[in-house]
């Protein structure tokens, strides 16, 4: 690549462009209505609170239970169990021009096709391509963030400094995804093509007498690639979960297997493993949800380029850029089958809880 | 992202300090007597933190030697600058003559951020309450699905969602109120559950108390729910508060040119690597920093309310 020239004028020295009087109305606007909107959020739930308990009389009771879960009931209902069945609906249609039967005029409709969205789904190469590395992901990253979690968590168990060993792991979580893709795509896997490496991997190769790769290029690895700056988010989160986990562990076993003569290796894999075992699923699970559902990094890092594709992506750039809704739609409900395994067992380890108490 | 945590059974309880003390000098020994497990944890703790480091200084090229220079080479040579920071939050971020500065972006962030964060977590306490404290019938059914909600991939609402919100119904998609009600409707599920977690563990005999005393549902709300929830209201505040700022998906379904938090344009920005490529650094480093602040000094808080979702039945 050539060096870019930069006018001075960029660096220093330019009055503040588009900071002029009419941005910082808008701005200031925007906050007054954020602040009114907090207020009159508060006032009126208040009100409505405090009105039902003016209601005198045995049905006091439900006009307050009705006035704490409507407003949850109602925004869950229609902003996403009607959404959700809308989608699945208009997966199995399509959208048609035709001209209207009184007028003649073309307009678009839709019409049930059946299982043609998902037909294409697996049979379009592209389409495909992101539904298999969206498995690929959800294998990925919550093996390796758990795995990498768990070790960390295990090694630093009541080391010294051990807050702040933890909070450098988990300091990630607090990055936005398209932060981290920043961080990997532009400063850790940057490839030049001629002159010296800036890309601080590639440095580490050119120093080490290896030849640079360009990393998020070269399929299918570049989808591995990608898959790190999730893992390098989450791995965080499960090393808090497990390491309160390990902690809840008896000491007494461990000392009991010590005087057995049972080693470190032997006491992790028989001891602390089986007694996190709970906590393991638990942050297998949220990890592979969260996995599926990610877009930000792909449309920020390769927007889908070179194979990197998931469905996630892809349902975002049908449905709100090329305008093939209901395909979108269709691989939204793919996404949803995937989870649909770990809805259940959630549901059932919920139901199990219940019980017990 | 939800996140979802079903109870963990109780082993994950920690145990009072008291009873550890004895047996922690002797594992504090193993553990360091381990060069591999102390080797790994060091390479571990620096593979999670260079990066985040390696972005700082890659902000501080001058944009004339960014394609051509690695961040430790400038910094041998002493031609660091912050004057990228300026440029992109007062100036301009991408092409000069048009693109405007990050500052409004940093703005849009906080608006959309603060009542998403206020709005969702008032009315999923209000339904916690509900759910752990009165008895009614379809209690447990609607429990249980609002819990279920929480794994139902949100692409799968946007479309309708959207239809809703947009143009030919309610006309607020591209608006601040119509990026609150989508971040609070899909914030919902996680809210109720973590709440009702919390709310359900305050001892029956303060609420069966005060219900002899008179006491009615809204009054005993008022006066012992929202007091005695706000460790996990604070918990759960900062990791909606997270979520929410760093969010992309709803921002970019929901929102429009006058509402895009930070993480939009640089988000477009980032795939560009063209002439303003050393721009994205300065911007991300500045769209991280309020949420690390915020992490850094409630960090405490904000896992205790991870754990408090994980670990409680």
């Amino acid at each position: 690549m050539t060096s870019t020239e930069v006018p001075l004028s960029l660096s220093r020295g330019l009055p503040m462009a588009g900071l002029d009087g009419e941005f910082w109305e808008t701005q200031s606007s925007n906050l007054l209505l954020a602040a009114i909107a907090i207020v009159a959020f508060l006032v009126v739930v208040s009100l409505v609170m405090f009105g039902a308990d003016l209601v005198r009389g045995r049905i006091r009771d439900k006009v307050q239970l009705v006035v704490l879960i409507a407003p949850v009931l109602f925004l869950l209902g229609v902003g996403l169990i009607w959404p959700a069945i809308d989608t699945i609906w208009l997966s199995f249609n399509k959208v048609v021009e035709q001209p209207d039967p009184t007028t003649g005029i073309y307009t678009t409709v839709t019409q049930f096709t059946g299982l043609d969205n998902y037909r294409f789904a697996f049979t379009d190469p592209t389409t495909l391509r992101s539904v298999i590395n969206t498995m690929i992901w959800m294998v990925l990253v919550p093996g390796l963030s758990t795995t990498i979690g768990l070790a960390y968590a295990v090694f630093i168990d009541k080391a010294k400094g051990e807050k702040a060993l933890k909070s450098l792991v988990f300091m990630p979580m607090a990055i936005s995804f398209v932060g981290a893709s920043v961080i990997w795509g532009s400063v850790m896997y940057d490839y030049n093509q001629v002159g010296s490496q800036t890309g601080m991997l590639n440095a580490l190769l050119s120093w080490i007498g290896v030849e640079p790769v360009n990393f998020l290029v070269e399929s299918p690895w570049n989808t591995f690639f990608l898959i790190v700056i999730l893992v390098w988010i989450q791995t965080g989160f499960a090393m808090v979960i497990i390491s309160a986990a390990i902690k809840g562990v008896p000491a007494e076993m461990n000392e009991a297997a010590s005087l057995d003569g049972a080693n470190a290796w032997q006491r992790f894999w028989s001891i602390t493993v089986p007694s996190i075992r709970a906590t393991l699923v638990v942050v297998l699970t949220t990890i592979t949800i969260a996995s599926l559902k990610v877009y930000d990094i792909v449309r920020t890092v390769t927007q889908g380029r070179d194979n990197t594709d998931i469905v996630a992506n892809k349902m975002y750039v049908l449905s709100f850029v090329e305008g093939r809704e209901p395909l979108g739609a269709a691989l939204a409900v793919i996404l949803f089958v995937f989870v649909i395994p770990i809805v259940i067992y959630n549901v059932r380890s919920l139901n199990k809880v219940k019980e017990t108490r | 992202m939800s996140v979802v945590m079903p109870p963990a059974g109780p082993e994950a309880t920690p145990k009072p300090k008291s009873a550890r003390r004895k047996t922690r000098a002797g594992q504090a020994k193993e553990n360091l007597t381990s060069p591999w497990a102390t080797a790994a944890a060091i390479i571990i703790a620096m593979l999670w933190t260079i990066p985040t480091v390696a972005l700082f200084m890659t902000a501080l090229i001058p944009g004339d030697r960014y394609r051509t220079d690695a961040w430790w080479e400038v910094l041998a040579d002493g031609d660091l600058t912050f004057s990228n920071f300026n440029h992109v939050l007062f100036q301009s971020f991408g092409d000069n003559s048009t693109a405007p500065p990050l500052l409004g972006n940093v703005i849009n962030s906080i608006v959309v951020t603060v009542p998403s964060v206020v709005f969702p977590l008032v009315l999923g306490l209000m339904a916690a309450y509900a759910f752990a404290w009165i008895p009614f019938r379809g209690s447990n059914f609607l429990f249980v699905m609002i819990f279920a909600l929480q794994v139902v991939p949100l692409q799968l609402a946007l479309i309708p969602l959207l239809r809703i919100l947009g143009p030919e119904n309610l006309g607020i998609a591209g608006q601040f109120p119509g990026v609150w009600i989508a971040h609070t409707i899909f914030a919902m599920p996680l809210a109720v559950f973590l709440l009702h977690n919390f709310v359900s563990q305050i001892p029956s005999d303060i609420l069966e108390a005060a219900r002899v005393d008179g006491a009615s549902h809204t009054q005993t709300f008022f006066r012992i729910i929202i007091p005695l929830s706000l460790p996990a209201v604070a918990s759960l505040a900062i990791f909606q508060f997270l979520w929410v700022w760093n969010d992309l998906l709803v921002s970019a379904v929901f929102g429009g040119s006058k509402t895009y938090p930070l993480t939009y344009p640089i988000s477009n920005l980032a795939g560009d690597y063209g002439q303003y490529a050393y721009l994205v650094p300065p911007a991300a480093f500045i769209s991280m920093i309020i949420p690390l602040i915020v992490f850094f000094s409630l960090q405490r808080y904000f896992v205790r309310g991870l754990l408090a979702g994980s670990t409680k039945g």
